[in-house]
């Protein structure tokens, strides 16, 4: 009792060093977490996807479609309950900045086979019934401002001319971690308008979404589908939706290598400053460690006074940028709108942010420590400053 | 009068721990800085470096990238009739009609199934592009089912060596060359016959057509009269222009999100060079009395103690760049959003990112030590004298 007391003292005794340690402690945390948050964003599409639902695609690139016809064949395959078609379509709304994803799918098929998306009953018979309909995710309606009912014009960079649609329902996620940045719309539609500007380009489809019976056999029936399609025109790779999401993650793995890197690096620089701060601190007392030394008091208990003030200052600092993190978090996911999908700070994160905070509070007062281990209580007892 | 150099160089002599941690934040800092510039820099040069100045770009209009472009052949045919396009050594126009497909192949080492751009161009293609020379092997032969591969490409990927053979469109392309083309986009792609892969892709239509002009001065008439009539749907840029627009997602992103770091972290960099200048303060009270009292102005005591954390920050910036410029030596790959394709590109050190990045580090010492030498200079004699 007596040890913490003395700990808390000597921690409050430089005020305004011990505020700025502190300070810089939130700082560093907080970009950690946010950070360590942009990395999870990246693969919450691979996080988000359903064992059971498998992403049929040209062998050859996303960009090669497939004739719709494939639609029946895979179907017919014996393990497969259910096959949607998804279009990319790759719009641009107003803007080229601002980018969401937009599909053409087969909305019967595609929605039953996501049931986080969760969409009222009227709207969903609004959108089913408007060949023209769309149903938007949440977090775009915010983004955008759009309500049921308004006229979304798409400017199409794959599909040349100016698409409007109309916002027949809205989605909600099922869990905070559903992507609710998403606009569907009917691919009957898409393809009728594609048959009389471009006859050539009909009846394509980019990939074909295939819900399983059961998830323990999905590497078969992926087999399966495939070789349906070997040696013909259009040759299919099939793989789970995780491993398809994970692609386009692996893709873009230097930037997030990068970014890792870097959340560490924050790390190790308020490492040096709270490393500074203890060894200044630990210098300017030798005299009184020595005065303790003098009274009995084993080099023992003068590593855990140090010890304990490190710690308390950086787990005081790192509290604080814990509880800072979800507020900044969510107030940079709202800025940054359909970017990142999905913005949420895990569980995974906090306990990196603690357990960095305890590495930090612990190296920090390494030297120092020792340092006040070995003075010699007559050299200590000299020291000046 | 000021006080000399060497008093604020023993002072940071004397307390080299905390010398040398307050730096090393900020060398870090800095670190971050500088590598984030280079890469963005790395990426800009090699997209440039892909575009010759007076070649132009057509794309069908509102596409942003090749891979979603199509030009019909009547409407490449009515570019490739322009008056202002040069005409090459045999009498034919110097203009490659392309088309750019994606296809996708492994990984050396990782296995990861990577989107790979595949051009398929016309003969005119290789003095479109003089940067681009062989390096390994020989040209493909127009009409056959081979392919040459960017140097970039053949070191990344399983089976692009010279000599094996590559699956895609149904058929089998043999590798027969290898070239390098001065670390532009190019190195990332594989180049084919443009006839033959049409035909394998079943397209009937173009990508993209790239043309040289004899005069580029024509270049604003030239796409003025192309987007303006009524048969095309075109867009004409310049190729460096078109370029340029491919690398500005990533590139706007790794810039802005480097940015933020580097003010983020340089708070925190900031703040230790606080702590350890108060506590230079502190601990030198009684000499900032003893100067005072010799003489040396108020000025002279700020001036020391700014000089000390500016010297700081000098230490911290040369150590970080230092860091940073070993980083010439990697090279990062990465999916191009706007391309959808990978693009393998390095982090290039130029003089203007030393001087600002030396510029930053110099600011944060500046920064964080002026309260402290505030404190410093407003210290009354007889007090400071009187301290232990």
């Amino acid at each position: 009792m007596h040890l913490l007391k003395l700990i808390l003292r000597n921690a409050l005794r430089h005020k305004l060093r011990t505020l700025l340690t502190v300070l810089g402690l939130l700082v560093a945390i907080l970009s950690f977490g946010l950070l360590q948050t942009v990395v999870d964003a990246w693969y919450s599409g691979a996080a988000a996807a359903a064992p059971d639902r498998l992403v049929t695609r040209s062998s050859v690139s996303l960009m090669v479609p497939l004739p719709a016809h494939y639609r029946d064949k895979i179907r017919a395959i014996d393990g497969v309950r259910a096959v949607a078609a998804a279009n990319w379509f790759a719009g641009i709304y107003q803007e080229p900045k601002n980018f969401f994803p937009q599909f053409a799918i087969d909305a019967v098929s595609y929605l039953a086979m996501y049931p986080e998306y969760r969409i009222p009953d009227d709207q969903l018979r609004a959108f089913l019934r408007d060949r023209k309909g769309a149903v938007v995710g949440r977090k775009l309606a915010q983004t955008y401002g759009f309500k049921v009912g308004d006229v979304v014009p798409l400017r199409g960079t794959i599909f040349p001319g100016t698409w409007e649609f109309v916002v027949r329902a809205i989605y909600d996620g099922a869990t905070p971690r559903t992507d609710t940045s998403q606009f569907f719309f009917h691919w009957d539609y898409l393809n009728e308008s594609v048959r009389t500007r471009a006859p050539q380009r009909a009846n394509q489809v980019g990939v074909f979404v295939v819900r399983v019976n059961d998830a323990g056999r999905a590497a078969e029936i992926s087999a399966a589908i495939d070789a349906e399609f070997g040696n013909s025109a259009a040759e299919t790779l099939t793989e789970t939706e995780q491993a398809f999401q994970i692609g386009f993650v692996k893709q873009t793995e230097a930037i997030v290598i990068a970014i890792r890197i870097v959340s560490f690096v924050v790390i190790f620089i308020i490492l040096a400053v709270m490393a500074n701060t203890m060894a200044m601190t630990a210098r300017e007392r030798r005299a009184e460690y020595a005065t303790l030394k003098a009274l009995g008091f084993g080099p023992g208990f003068l590593g855990s006074l140090i010890f304990g003030e490190s710690l308390a200052i950086a787990l005081i600092g790192s509290a604080l940028g814990v509880a800072l993190t979800f507020p900044v978090a969510h107030w940079f996911g709202a800025k940054m709108g359909t970017l990142f999908p999905v913005f949420a700070v895990s569980a995974s994160t906090v306990w990196l942010q603690a357990a960095c905070a305890v590495v930090v509070g612990v190296a920090a007062a390494v030297i120092p420590a020792l340092r006040a281990a070995r003075v010699r209580i007559v050299d200590g007892l000299r020291a000046v400053g | 009068m000021g006080i000399p150099f060497s008093y604020t160089m023993r002072n940071l002599w004397t307390r080299r721990l905390t010398t040398v941690l307050t730096a090393g934040g900020m060398a870090l800092v800095v670190f971050v800085f500088a590598a984030v510039q280079m890469l963005d820099t790395g990426l800009r040069q090699t997209l440039i470096a892909t575009g010759q100045p007076d070649n132009i770009h057509v794309t069908r209009r509102s596409a942003a990238a090749e891979i979603s472009s199509v030009v019909d052949r009547a409407q490449a045919d009515v570019v490739e009739s322009q008056p202002e396009i040069a005409i090459g050594a045999g009498g034919l126009r110097l203009v490659s009609k392309e088309v750019v497909v994606l296809i996708t192949l492994p990984k050396h080492g990782t296995g990861v199934a990577t989107n790979v751009t595949t051009r398929g161009v016309g003969e005119a293609a290789f003095d479109l592009r003089p940067q681009l020379r062989i390096t390994e092997g020989r040209r493909f032969q127009p009409g056959a089912t081979e392919v040459i591969v960017g140097t970039s490409i053949a070191r990344r990927f399983d089976g692009a060596a010279v000599g094996s053979l590559l699956r895609f469109g149904g058929r089998e392309w043999r590798v027969v060359g290898r070239f390098e083309a001065k670390g532009s986009a190019y190195d990332s792609e594989i180049w084919a016959d443009a006839d033959q892969l049409q035909q394998s892709f079943r397209r009937n239509a173009w990508s993209a057509v790239v043309a040289r002009l004899a005069d580029p001065a024509t270049l604003p008439a030239l796409k003025g009269r192309l987007e303006t009539d009524p048969r095309l749907t075109l867009d004409v840029k310049s190729e460096r222009e078109f370029f340029e627009e491919q690398s500005r997602v990533l590139s706007n992103f790794i810039s802005y999100l480097g940015l933020t770091l580097s003010v983020i972290f340089s708070v925190g960099a900031m703040i230790g060079a606080m702590i350890t200048m108060y506590a230079a303060v502190a601990t030198r009270t009684g000499e900032i009395g003893t100067l005072r009292a010799l003489g040396f102005r108020r000025s002279s005591i700020l001036a020391t103690f700014l000089l000390e954390a500016t010297l700081l920050g000098v230490v911290g910036g040369v150590a970080g760049l230092l860091l940073a410029s070993l980083m010439q030596l990697v090279q990062i790959s990465t999916l191009n959003w706007q391309s959808f394709s990978e693009l393998a590109f390095r982090f290039t050190l130029t003089p203007q990112i030393v001087a600002v990045s030396l510029g930053f580090a110099v600011l944060m010492g500046f920064v964080g030590g002026f309260l402290p030498a505030v404190r410093a200079s407003r210290l009354s004699i007889v007090d400071a004298l009187r301290a232990v």
